[in-house]
């Protein structure tokens, strides 16, 4: 992985501060070529790379029913965005129109600036598998494999061989502080450490965003609490999280707020809580 | 902006290694149910196996019986004459066929219009359809008969009123064991011989055989052959079959019937093949079956596993290899059952061949094909639930349960 303080916002003293906000990546210039996956930088002054942009996009259900209506958000690179709402609000719409899992009916969806609804469906798996990853809030492990071979089917639609995914879902797990686990089946593991190896199947691929849909919701506040900071951690060592929860003080522990009620979003907070 | 010069991630292949091993994970977590469905697969296919193997057992056993009869005796007996009655053939026929050249032996029997019964006392219409023949004393040699028990006629018991029983007759007659007497052509003849079976001249079987002198003596014998068996050298079969006729009736060869038993063995043969072809049908019909189990299983897979086909879709599967990962699965389950089922009719051919001691063959193409067949089964049956699997949206997959 890029050094973590390879971009804005990252060094240790301002933890837990507000990395990579936009208008504010101009002041620590000096770290900004080193921006992962960002080849070349940006002559500094620039705010960083759009990971996903939504223009005015919406979601209507055959039936009528409108999820999601007219939404415009961007998260840039180096970004940890909550977005905010309570249940039917439309913020899992939301995450899959995000997550390219679902196409919108109206408007535009973007990832890395290429339209989503101009992809096929091979085109658009592939940029789930190298750009995207996601991590659910029923984890979604495969009871009979070990936390190694989860984490390693994070890699398998990229084409490498079996050993290479091994050896890099070991990497994986021991970034999650899960190293001592790996031959360990789902259920032999407690929920915190089934979301721990679920967000290192997310991660193992290195993708440009994680998007993570309740991560918490089906663990006690401890386990939910060590959670959240693996995804603190995550995002000050380089990697963009986008999480979709409805739990309000969780997302207030975050940098960036996107509240959503009844398929709109309401409010877009950057005002970091450290400020 | 940077961002929008960024290349798209090409598509990657999934290693043929990993096509397989995503193929297999579905049935790894349910084994009970993949052994069952894979099961109906490999009851049809062990019928189908079995049938051909226990047909090409009991045809080897037939080709065997006639490799080890022979194919060159050949029988020659007394056609029609140009005006309709019946021909005779000279008395010293056999002796003449004997003269030709690869001839390797010749005997004869003739048929007497004597009958026998158990006793006198049984109404001299009950012929039991058993015929009185004279026979010579080289018979057995000639025809590959075996007596099962006494001993056959020869130069001294052949002058004399004795008689050896062929197996059918000697059952009809309630002779088990030389040594009795039966009722023949009006006086009491010894029971000195039984034979076994004889597979090329069955008509022996339903025959009391007496001595050809004492054919004459007693009942009225002409001395004319009505059959005459001859063997000879492999290679000239043909030829001497030409010969025949002309040999035993040079003035009329036309009144000479010629053949060759051990045709009749090698019609039996073919005959088997039609008798497969009806209980192979049945075995498909029990593939056909095993195959629809699959498809159900796999219909069951897609519904129960929508969550899993989500997780693979946002992991960025696309549809094509949820497709595969579906087919594969319903090939392998078939596939195994295939196996399985091959095995079986295998194990089921060889314990019926030895139980009937006939000799074990399994043609090596049947289990290739009945593999290859239940594959076919699997793929057919797998093809829509694949379908079906590929095409729910990831968020349709992921929403459910």
């Amino acid at each position: 992985m890029t050094a973590p303080d390879a971009y804005p916002g990252a060094a240790g003293d301002r933890r837990p501060g507000p990395p990579a906000i936009p208008g504010q990546a101009a002041a620590p210039a000096s770290t900004a070529p080193g921006f992962p996956g960002v080849p070349g930088g940006h002559g500094g002054l620039e705010p960083p790379g759009e990971v996903i942009t939504l223009q005015g996009a919406g979601k209507t259900y055959p039936g009528g029913l409108t999820a999601l209506d007219n939404a415009d958000l961007t998260i840039r690179e180096g970004e940890l965005v909550a977005i905010v709402g309570p249940s039917g609000s439309g913020k899992s719409t939301l995450l899959n129109l995000m997550g390219t899992l679902d196409r919108p009916s109206s408007g535009r969806v973007e990832v890395l600036g290429h339209d989503v609804a101009t992809l096929s469906d091979r085109r658009l798996s592939a940029v789930r598998a190298r750009w995207i990853g996601f991590v659910f809030q029923q984890f979604f492990l495969s009871p009979h494999l070990s936390a190694l071979d989860n984490v390693a089917t994070g890699l398998l639609y990229h084409g490498i061989g079996h050993s290479r995914r091994r050896e890099r879902a070991a990497e994986a797990l021991t970034r999650v502080g899960l190293g001592h686990r790996l031959d360990h089946k789902p259920h032999e593991l407690s929920g915190g450490e089934r979301q721990r190896t679920a967000i290192a199947r997310a991660v193992v691929s290195r993708p440009r965003i994680v998007l993570a849909d309740e991560p918490t919701g089906a663990l006690d506040s401890t386990s939910g609490a060590a959670v959240v900071q693996l995804l603190r951690d995550l995002n000050a060592q380089g990697t963009t999280i986008a999480v979709i929860t409805h739990d309000r003080q969780l997302a207030d522990s975050l940098p960036r707020r996107v509240r959503i009620l009844d398929g709109r979003i309401q409010e877009d907070d950057m005002a970091g809580t450290a400020a | 902006m940077t961002a929008r010069s960024e290349k798209l991630p090409t598509p990657a292949r999934l290693r043929p290694r990993d096509v397989l091993a995503v193929g297999l994970s579905g049935l790894r977590g349910r084994k009970l149910r993949a052994v069952l469905s894979a099961l109906g697969i490999a009851i049809g296919v062990a019928a189908m196996v079995a049938v051909v193997g226990i047909g090409t057992s009991s045809q080897a056993r037939l080709a065997d019986q006639i490799a080890k009869l022979g194919t060159n005796l050949l029988t020659v007996a007394p056609g029609q004459s140009f005006a309709g009655t019946a021909a005779q053939l000279p008395s010293d026929a056999d002796a003449m066929v004997e003269r030709i050249g690869p001839v390797e032996s010749a005997t004869a029997t003739g048929k007497t219009d004597a009958t026998v019964r158990r006793n006198d006392r049984i109404e001299p219409g009950i012929t039991g359809g058993i015929q009185v023949l004279a026979s010579r004393e080289d018979l057995l040699g000639t025809v590959g008969g075996k007596l099962r028990a006494g001993r056959f006629l020869d130069a001294a018991t052949g002058n004399f009123p004795t008689v050896v029983l062929g197996d059918t007759a000697a059952k009809r007659l309630g002779v088990t064991e030389p040594g009795g007497q039966v009722w023949l052509g009006g006086q009491w003849f010894t029971v000195i011989g039984l034979l076994d079976p004889v597979p090329l001249a069955d008509d022996l079987d339903v025959s009391a055989l007496v001595g050809w002198e004492a054919a004459i003596k007693y009942l009225g014998f002409s001395g004319n052959p009505t059959t005459v068996y001859t063997r000879t050298a492999e290679s000239a079969v043909e030829a001497v079959r030409d010969v025949l006729a002309p040999t035993v009736n040079p003035k009329n060869p036309n009144e000479v019937k010629v053949s060759r038993p051990s045709d009749a063995l090698a019609a039996q043969l073919a005959a088997k093949d039609t008798f497969n072809a009806l209980l192979l049908g049945l075995g498909a019909v029990a593939l056909l079956v095993g195959g629809v189990g699959v498809a159900n299983t796999m219909v069951i897979a897609v519904l129960e596993r929508r969550q899993e086909i989500g997780l693979r879709r946002a992991l960025g599967a696309h549809r094509g290899q949820i497709r595969t990962q579906f087919l594969t699965e319903a090939v392998t389950l078939a596939g195994l059952g295939g196996i399985a089922g091959a095995a079986l009719g295998g194990a089921a051919t060889y314990a019926y061949a030895t139980a009937k001691d006939w000799p074990f063959a399994i043609p090596i193409a049947a289990l290739a094909g009945a593999v290859a067949a239940s594959a076919l089964v699997g793929a057919v049956a797998g093809l829509y639930p694949a379908g079906r699997a590929a095409r729910l949206t990831p968020t349709e997959a992921l929403a459910t349960g």
